[in-house]
């Protein structure tokens, strides 16, 4: 039993793309949210009614998929491919070990779970 | 038979009376004539056909249905400039105060501000009551009882007027206000203060009676500023909502819906055909088209102004600027808009404009906090329009402006102090603010238990 989740953080406008790419390669199935924070990037001002603010929290799409090990450098590759501008603000990627995954409706478990 | 002859007659005067005053400006939104008055009119020219008659009442029906639209316009702005907590607290609010505001105006409302003020009989034009509740006789639905509209037309529209003008308020106490205080301050406000202040001018009270008349054609002040002086009353107690000045410093709290913002503006501007166009009091048709382009020209040219000035002054171009800079030229034109010519319309939006950006700025400043502009576009535009109507326009000269001022100031002191009074009462007994726990988290919980949006997410299709 050998699967890792991959978290990648990205920009939204580069989530079509990133799941083009990602189904390409055979990924079946990822899961979205729609995500806000900081990192280097920092935020920026903006001006409301004549008062500037700060927002300090930017918005991020936050892809989550669940693969098997031998896929795992191979997602990495064309995720960062796919979601690179090579600008401030591109995101990162986290790689964490799974302990087990269960497909609800067969029951499956490990491997062929994901 | 004689009897028959007799109010034929009758009718045939005032309705020539009427007639023969609606050719003149003046007459808008004024008081039927006394009988006094159609008795000496009596070898005045016919009154309308009774075609004519009905589409006079069928316009002033649509313009009563163009206001009354005006209350979504108001719920819309008001909710889209104000966080998604407080959603169904504003929606509540502005749903409820139409409904006050009609019955009351049937109980109270519409015999104090018309109370048909006799100066012969040595009224003082102050106060008066002409009874509880509405009813009419036989003339009261033919031309006999105005060449424009029935009783029955002209109680709706005026009653959708009274609505108006206490919605205003709504927008500057929101997101801080505790429902059952504000619920009872719109009820004295628009069964008693509105009606009797509007009585001084359109039921021809003691303002229509100076030696140059003080002008106010569909209520710039008689509707906007008795509202915004409330508006300002109601945000100096209440004081600003939390987390507006943190450290002595302007922290903006946005509004969290921009569209419905939008749509509520371009309502308020339709709505705006009615409540300008209907204060013709007829369907007269010169008179009417006029009005609706000097409005629409105004409102325009408020909207512009403000979208610029915010765009030099603040570097990028302000939507809520633009959108309070459109209703400031509405509100702007109110006063005049029969008066007008396109040029002078363009110069009252313009200059409504500007007054609202730097208005909207100044309250900031001062810590009054107003979260939709409230005071700034009906208290301050609604005073520039008054004033504009002394100053540009087919009736500008210093004595008229000495009667415009005397109107703001007295329309400034009543309302203003009333307000207070009310507001001050409410504080010391009942409260008058929310805890600062349920602000936070919000009236919509606090007040109703109730959220606007109770999805998990907004875009969920569950």
């Amino acid at each position: 039993m050998a699967v890792k989740k991959i978290e990648a953080v990205i920009k939204p406008f580069k989530l079509e793309e990133v799941k083009e790419a990602l189904t390409e390669i055979g990924i079946e199935g990822l899961t979205v949210s729609e995500v806000k924070g900081f990192g280097r990037q920092k935020g920026h001002t903006e001006i409301y009614r004549g008062s500037e603010y700060t927002v300090d929290f930017l918005p991020k799409v936050k892809i989550e998929i669940v693969v098997v090990d031998t896929l795992v450098e191979k997602a990495i590759a064309t995720i960062v491919k796919a979601a690179k501008t090579g600008k401030i603000g591109d995101g990162k990627i986290f790689i964490l070990p799974v302990e087990d995954a269960i497909r609800i409706r067969t029951e499956e478990k490990g491997e062929k779970a994901v | 038979m004689s009897n028959w002859i007799k109010k034929f007659v009758v009718a045939l005067a005032v309705g020539a009376m009427t007639c023969t005053l609606l050719d003149s400006p003046a007459m808008a939104q004024e008081a039927a004539p006394v009988a006094a008055e159609a008795a000496v009119a009596a070898e005045a020219p016919a009154g309308p056909s009774a075609e004519m008659f009905t589409v006079n009442n069928t316009w002033m029906m649509v313009a009563a249905a163009l206001v009354f639209f005006m209350n979504l316009g108001f719920a819309c702005v008001e909710t889209g400039m104000t966080r998604s907590k407080n959603t169904v607290n504003i929606l509540f609010k502005n749903s409820l105060i139409p409904c006050l505001g009609i019955l009351t105006y049937a109980w109270c409302g519409f015999n104090l501000m018309y109370p048909g003020f006799d100066y012969d009989a040595g009224a003082n034009g102050w106060f008066g009551f002409a009874g509880w509740g509405i009813t009419t006789n036989a003339e009261g639905i033919t031309s006999a009882y105005n060449a424009g509209y029935t009783y029955w037309t002209d109680f709706l529209f005026q009653a959708m007027f009274a609505a108006t003008a206490v919605t205003i308020v709504s927008g500057a106490v929101a997101e801080r206000i505790k429902l059952s205080s504000f619920m009872i301050f719109a009820f004295i406000y628009v069964a008693f203060i509105y009606p009797i202040a509007g009585s001084w001018k359109w039921g021809n009270g003691w303002l229509n009676n100076l030696e140059v008349p003080f002008y106010d054609f569909a209520g710039s002040t008689l509707v906007h500023s008795v509202g915004g002086w409330g508006a300002l009353a109601g945000a100096l107690i209440l004081g600003p909502r939390l987390g507006k000045y943190v450290d002595g410093k302007i922290k903006p709290i946005l509004g969290h819906s921009m569209p419905l913002a939008t749509i509520g503006v371009f309502i308020l501007w339709l709505g705006w055909f009615g409540f300008n166009g209907g204060s013709v009091l007829s369907a007269d048709p010169g008179l009417v088209s006029v009005t609706l382009v000097m409005t629409c020209i105004a409102a325009a040219a408020g909207g512009v102004s403000a979208a610029l000035i915010s765009w030099i002054i603040l570097k990028k171009p302000d939507l809520t600027m633009a959108l309070n800079g459109i209703l400031a030229g509405l509100v702007g034109i109110t006063a005049g808009a029969d008066q007008m010519t396109a040029m002078e319309s363009t110069v009252i939006g313009l200059v409504a404009g500007a007054l609202v950006f730097s208005s909207v700025l100044l309250f900031d400043k001062i810590k009054i906090d107003d979260p939709v502009g409230a005071i700034s576009v009906h208290l301050v535009c609604g005073i520039w329009g008054t004033l504009a109507v002394g100053l540009i326009g087919a009736k500008a000269g210093i004595p008229q402006l000495i009667s415009q001022f005397t109107g703001v100031l007295a329309y400034g002191v009543f309302c203003f102090v009333s307000a207070l009074v009310i507001f001050l009462v409410l504080k010391v007994t009942m409260g008058l603010r929310v805890s600062a726990e349920e602000e936070i988290g919000g009236l919509d919980i606090g007040e109703h238990g109730q959220e606007a949006y109770p999805d998990f997410s907004p875009v969920s299709k569950v």
